[in-house]
């Protein structure tokens, strides 16, 4: 049973590894990764009705106990982070097959689009820090060669910087490592939790949380670490794009939870304030970057930073309620994120391009994909009853009911912000007279709407049933306030 | 220190010996910030004697082995990049608006 555990990181880097040695042959590369993903989705499905039921899986690999060894560790938000990254990536896999180039794919494509899931997996499931570190680099090693996959100009100078800026963030995380091992002596999660706690989260200990909240804050993509993020999403093939934006950077803010719950959870008064003030700059930052740019794929990156404010903030309130809205957020932005990419990628292959000013008229065009795309804008957006107002709707009442009430206003004027260049987009794309000529007018776009589609129908029906999905992440949210329940189940005392 | 002055220069190869530098200065304070102890051996199964704390030593081996798959890549899309924009100056790379 607990074998299980390892679906999640062996089906990927296996099959990763296979596709290198089909690297010539398109058609056998579709086909295998297809499968795998397939199976991927299944794995991750039934990990997640197996700790929904059973609780917390605790799988120790080559049977060290811990706090010695390395345990993979699938709580109830790990199981529905894996949940969230095999839906996004199967969606975001068949829609690669329609959009990749064959030269393109030739290059290895598909082996480091399972190796970036292998890291993104990985990361979720580990229960140790170092661990954590090593997936942060084979997730950050896929995203750099993906990033720059196809070496057009723009995209080398962006992976460059882009590059940069991790590796000095894997640098300064090596050196909270260090750190943190030598103020408490061990670095499995549950055993610095219960070090952590012994020796009282004093100077010492609040300067490595600081450390650790710049080094996931600059994977995360929060202010002001976030400069390197709109460019470098801009830059890649839609399908790539999609990935980024609607899993890589939630890695980052998936271990600040995984931190800030598990170990530094003793003086909130100090870290989650920081936290808290990161979370309003990011959203309002973000939203005015969206706001001021006329580039599809640009208006969405910087959107992209708005939302982890969101997330962040309804992390840093700490509270269940708001809490339990941010996991919900996670969900729904993933899934929003990679179709509104995925839109963006449809778009420029009727217009050939990606700039809001040259498109127009879709709408007349493309019914279908317009209205999609208002579905999926609305819900970005957080027009109930879509899912995006039910991930809003917690954070801003455990705002409150927390007294915080700045950072409620801020959140909502965002929102207002978000309705705005949502629409700028829909007037500018679908809207008004057709820019784009009577040829590409007939360009056919229903395959790649198949793969949008899905992602579209489970915003709408995560809105509609957004009761019981609630009521789960309030549960994952109860779990991850009580580190006890992580820490028992890991050292099993 | 000189790590960081590198990484702050203009010309692309300086970055990426910069980021060398700070790797191995994080590796380095890896292994001391565990505490050095001398003359032990790292080996845990002779239960007589003394050891040495063997994790640090664990984990700045994987650390070292992947700051050099990283240095490697680097230095290869630093290539690239030069060989693309005819310029290693990183002011040149800053890229305008409307592309």
């Amino acid at each position: 049973m607990t074998n299980l555990v390892l679906l999640p990181l062996l089906i990927p880097v296996i099959m990763g590894a296979v596709l290198i040695f089909f690297s010539k042959n398109e058609k056998a590369q579709k086909i295998i990764s297809g499968i795998t993903m397939i199976a991927l989705l299944i794995g991750s499905i039934t990990l997640f009705i197996a700790v929904a039921v059973n609780g917390t899986l605790v799988m120790e690999l080559g049977d060290w106990q811990p706090p010695y060894g390395i345990p993979l560790v699938i709580d109830r938000l790990a199981a529905f982070m894996l949940l969230v990254s095999a839906i996004v990536a199967t969606s975001t896999l068949f829609f690669a097959f329609k959009t990749i180039s064959p030269i393109r794919s030739r290059y290895f494509f598909y082996p480091f689009f399972f190796f970036l899931l292998t890291g993104i997996n990985g990361s979720f499931m580990t229960g140790d820090l170092f661990n954590l570190f090593v997936f942060f680099e084979v997730m950050l090693i896929s995203s750099y060669i993906l990033m720059a996959h196809g070496s057009t100009n723009f995209q080398l100078r962006e992976t460059f910087k882009y590059f940069v800026i991790n590796l000095f963030a894997s640098m300064l995380f090596l050196a909270g490592v260090a750190y943190i091992y030598a103020a408490t002596g061990t670095l499995n999660f549950a055993h610095l939790g219960v070090r952590v706690a012994e020796l009282g989260q004093d100077n010492i200990l609040n300067v490595i949380a600081v450390l650790f909240i710049v080094v996931f804050g600059i994977k995360g993509g929060l202010f002001p670490l976030y400069f390197w993020l709109p460019r470098a999403y801009t830059g890649p093939p839609t399908a790539i794009a999609a990935l980024f934006g609607g899993l890589l950077t939630k890695v980052g803010l998936y271990a600040i939870i995984r931190m800030f719950t598990v170990v530094f959870n003793h003086d909130p008064d100090f870290t989650h304030t920081v936290l808290l003030v990161m979370a309003a700059f990011t959203m309002i930052l973000g939203v005015l970057g969206a706001v001021a740019s006329y580039n599809y794929k640009s208006i969405l990156a910087y959107h992209c930073i708005s939302q982890y404010g969101y997330i962040m903030m309804g992390f840093s309130i700490f509270s269940p309620i708001a809490i339990a809205g941010a996991i919900y957020f996670i969900a729904h932005h993933s899934i929003v994120k990679t179709a509104l990419f995925q839109f963006a990628g449809v778009t420029e292959k009727i217009t050939g391009t990606s700039d809001l000013k040259k498109m127009g008229g879709i709408l007349s065009s493309h019914p279908w994909l317009a209205w999609l795309f208002f579905i999926a804008a609305m819900s970005l957006a957080g027009i109930p009853p879509l899912a995006g107002f039910f991930a809003k709707y917690p954070l801003v009442l455990g705002g409150l009911e927390e007294g915080n009430y700045i950072v409620v206003a801020v959140a909502l004027f965002v929102g207002l912000l978000t309705l705005y260049s949502m629409i700028k987009i829909m007037k500018f794309v679908y809207w008004g007279k057709a820019k784009h000529d009577e040829e590409r007018q007939k360009v056919s776009v229903r395959k790649l709407l198949y793969s949008v589609a899905p992602l579209v129908i489970l915003t709408v029906v995560i809105g509609f049933g957004a009761e019981p999905v609630l009521q789960f992440t309030t549960e994952i949210a109860d779990e991850i306030l009580d580190p006890t329940i992580y820490i028992t189940s890991v050292l099993g005392e | 220190m000189v790590g960081t002055y590198l990484l702050l220069s203009k010309s692309i190869i300086r970055v990426v010996m910069g980021l060398l530098l700070l790797s191995h200065g994080a590796h380095l304070l890896l292994l001391t910030m565990a505490g050095l102890k001398q003359g032990m051996p790292a080996l845990v199964d002779r239960y007589d004697q003394a050891f040495t704390d063997p994790l640090p030593q664990a984990l700045i081996l994987t650390a070292i082995v992947i700051s050099f798959g990283m240095t490697s890549f680097s230095l290869a899309i630093a290539y690239r990049t030069y060989k693309f924009h005819k310029t290693d100056n990183l002011d040149e790379l800053r890229g305008s608006n409307d592309d």
